[in-house]
């Protein structure tokens, strides 16, 4: 089945980086292997595909280059949201001041009835691994 | 006169010596012989000559508006303007034509700017070349200099003149290329990680990024929200002053502008640097940092000493994981941000109807590029439940680290950090494309993006001409919110500097000047 071959060339470039002459494997850390089922569920919720093997190596190296975060000790450290953390933001009264501006907003859709945007059926998922025609699936 | 700066130009226009229609006409011929530069996407050329005629009418009245009044700028795509295309250099955006314009673009349009048009730059703004937008890649004006031909193009390969042409830098080159080849006067930006800043360093013109709550955001098509600022691009120190004054304060549709008032401020002319205190952060002689900027770096450090200022070197000890921490945080929000290019309400829509779903997989695939899915990709895989500690958080937590060091720095007493603003000078496109734009953009935005972290202001200012005739640039990062301090050291440092102008045969053409700039010693 197509959808091996590529886990399978995945863990092959895994296996070629860990093994060294004679010593044990040692045992892959999360960011060595990609899992073709991650990767599935990554093109489902970004829906964007991987194109092809340099969307997936670059993925792969992404993750590499990140993490070297890994290196910082962050012990006792609270994450930061914001640099404005310190201060108030903002926060305007909840009336209504500004719309009616529907025939500005719908100028820009490209399919609209009336006043609505008009999308395909919902509901409907994305067609699994097997069924997509996406670069996860061939080798 | 398109030579001058935006002070000049302004009291020109008030004085009567030229009108704005001519200087409106004047810029929009210039564009057209340097299309070349490719740094224009859209040229709004009607409803700049309407701009200009009713800023004439209001000098013959004698009731400008402002400095501003009549004077050409140009905004970087990213930016909304209302009845103007805006695409981002995406096929996502083409044919996009927003509702409203960004309030940075209106406060300007208020003050009587005329808008020449939309500045090419990287698709979405990212990348550091300004050469991976759908309108192709912007060429750096300086490419074809007299000061880089005569240092760089042999005289025996003719042919390779063409091919020999350098990056503007990115994302924002084509407002960089726009404000150094003098079809404005000022240009607008936004700055990431560096975007602003890194164009201006190869292009020789002055980039300011702003702290981080000073400038509305609201219109600006976001990339990272906790870290974007509009920047501004301009010829000299005093114009960015003149362009910040009227854009700062707060903005009640961007709730993360700070409420604190904003008091405009003309710079004052400095001429006892005795009391500063400068700091060189030692982090900042990055690995891959060219010998040349380096003996620029220690000059320019030697330049403050000798005139008595206080000079140490610092240290900002987490700044090697700034890039990892940017490329995770960067990449999380954009996966984040582009969520809502689907195709229903605005932008490309593709023709796939079978599903909502297919039909935003088709349409994102149509749309994006491969820079664009790829952070898109690698966000969503950090933001993963099984990652999000590891990797989102962990990356936060380090942010934290990074803005503390500068933080810890400034408390020591020190008012200004001054460092290269990129490692080398502008490489030829051929050399550029070589590596893919995540590798590009890690090494080239190593040096300025530790200042979006932390939220700071920083401004790169031209300092000389590299051996190979292209421009060099400086970097001075100051406290949040105190522009009025950076602008002024770095007022001071660009006298001191005396940046040589550039040599365009283009310009001359164009130019019947009111003004004659000459050539004074230069820094190197």
């Amino acid at each position: 089945m197509r959808a091996l071959s590529l886990s399978r060339w995945l863990r092959g470039a895994a296996r070629a980086r860990s093994t060294g002459p004679g010593r044990a494997r040692p045992a892959p850390g999360p960011s060595q292997k990609v899992t073709v089922d991650v990767l599935d569920h990554l093109e489902h919720l970004a829906l964007v595909d991987f194109r092809d093997s340099e969307g997936v190596e670059r993925l792969q190296k992404a993750i590499q280059f990140a993490d070297q975060l890994h290196e910082v000790n962050t012990d006792g450290v609270e994450p930061m949201d914001s640099v404005l953390e310190d201060r108030c933001l903002y926060l305007r009264e909840d009336d209504v001041t500004e719309g009616n501006c529907t025939k500005e907003l719908l100028k820009n859709a490209r399919e609209k009835v009336e006043e609505y945007f008009v999308a395909p059926p919902g509901n409907i998922p994305l067609p699994k691994l097997e069924e997509r025609e996406t670069y996860l699936q061939s080798s | 006169m398109l030579r001058a700066s935006l002070r000049e130009v302004s009291a020109a226009l008030k004085e009567g010596h030229v009108t704005p229609t001519e200087l409106c006409q004047r810029c929009l011929a210039l564009i057209k012989s340097t299309k070349f530069l490719n740094a224009y996407i859209t040229v709004a050329e009607e409803t700049a000559l309407k701009q200009a005629e009713e800023s004439e009418k209001r000098y013959r009245t004698g009731q400008p508006v402002g400095v501003l009044d009549g004077i050409p700028i140009a905004v970087k795509d990213n930016f909304s303007t209302a009845g103007i295309e805006t695409t981002c250099a995406s096929e996502m955006l083409k044919g996009y034509i927003p509702p409203y314009s960004a309030t940075v673009v209106q406060k300007l349009l208020d003050q009587g700017a005329v808008l020449l048009g939309k500045t090419n730059l990287d698709e979405f703004a990212m990348g550091s070349g300004s050469t991976d937008g759908v309108f192709g890649p912007v060429r750096n004006p300086w490419s074809y200099s007299r000061q880089y031909k005569e240092k760089s193009v042999p005289k025996s390969h003719p042919e390779d003149e063409d091919s020999n042409w350098v990056i503007t830098g990115g994302s924002s080159g084509g407002s960089a290329a726009a404000v150094s080849s003098f079809t404005c006067f000022a240009a607008l930006g936004s700055d990431t990680g560096g975007s602003t800043r890194n164009p201006a360093a190869h292009c020789g013109v002055v980039g300011l990024k702003p702290t981080y709550g000073l400038i509305s955001r609201h219109g600006l098509i976001p990339l990272v929200n906790s870290m974007d600022v509009p920047g501004i691009l301009t010829r000299c120190v005093d114009d960015a002053a003149v362009v910040l004054g009227s854009l700062a304060g707060h903005d009640p549709k961007d709730s993360t502008t700070i409420q604190d008032n904003f008091k405009p401020f003309e710079l004052p002319n400095l001429t006892d640097v005795s009391k500063l205190s400068i700091g060189i952060p030692k982090e900042y002689h990055a690995p891959g940092l060219s010998s040349e900027i380096l003996a620029l770096w220690s000059k320019a450090a030697d330049l403050f000493k000798n005139a008595g200022a206080n000079v140490i070197e610092v240290s900002l000890p987490h700044t090697r994981y700034s890039i990892v921490c940017y490329h995770v945080l960067c990449t999380a929000e954009v996966a984040s941000n582009m969520a809502r290019f689907d195709g229903l309400e605005y932008g490309h829509r593709s023709d796939m109807s079978k599903s909502t779903e297919s039909m935003y997989a088709a349409t994102r695939r149509e749309g994006f590029n491969h820079v664009v899915r790829g952070r898109i990709l690698s966000g969503n895989y950090f933001l993963l439940k099984q990652n999000y500690e590891n990797y989102f958080v962990k990356a936060q937590k380090v942010r934290r680290l990074i803005a503390n060091d500068f933080m810890k720095v400034f408390r020591s007493g020190v008012d200004i950090l001054l460092t290269p603003t990129t490692l080398s000078d502008a490489v030829p496109y051929i050399e550029f494309i070589k590596e893919d734009n995540r590798t590009r953009s890690a090494q080239d935005d190593i040096l300025t993006q530790a200042a979006n972290m932390a939220g700071l202001p920083a401004i790169s200012v031209p300092t000389a001409l590299s051996e190979r005739g292209l421009p060099v640039g400086l970097q001075f990062i100051g406290r949040s919110f105190q522009e009025k301090q950076l602008l002024t050291v770095a007022k001071w440092f660009e006298k001191q500097v005396k940046f040589p102008m550039i040599q365009l045969e283009e310009v001359k053409r164009h130019d019947h000047g009111v003004f004659q700039h000459q050539k004074s010693a230069s820094f190197s």
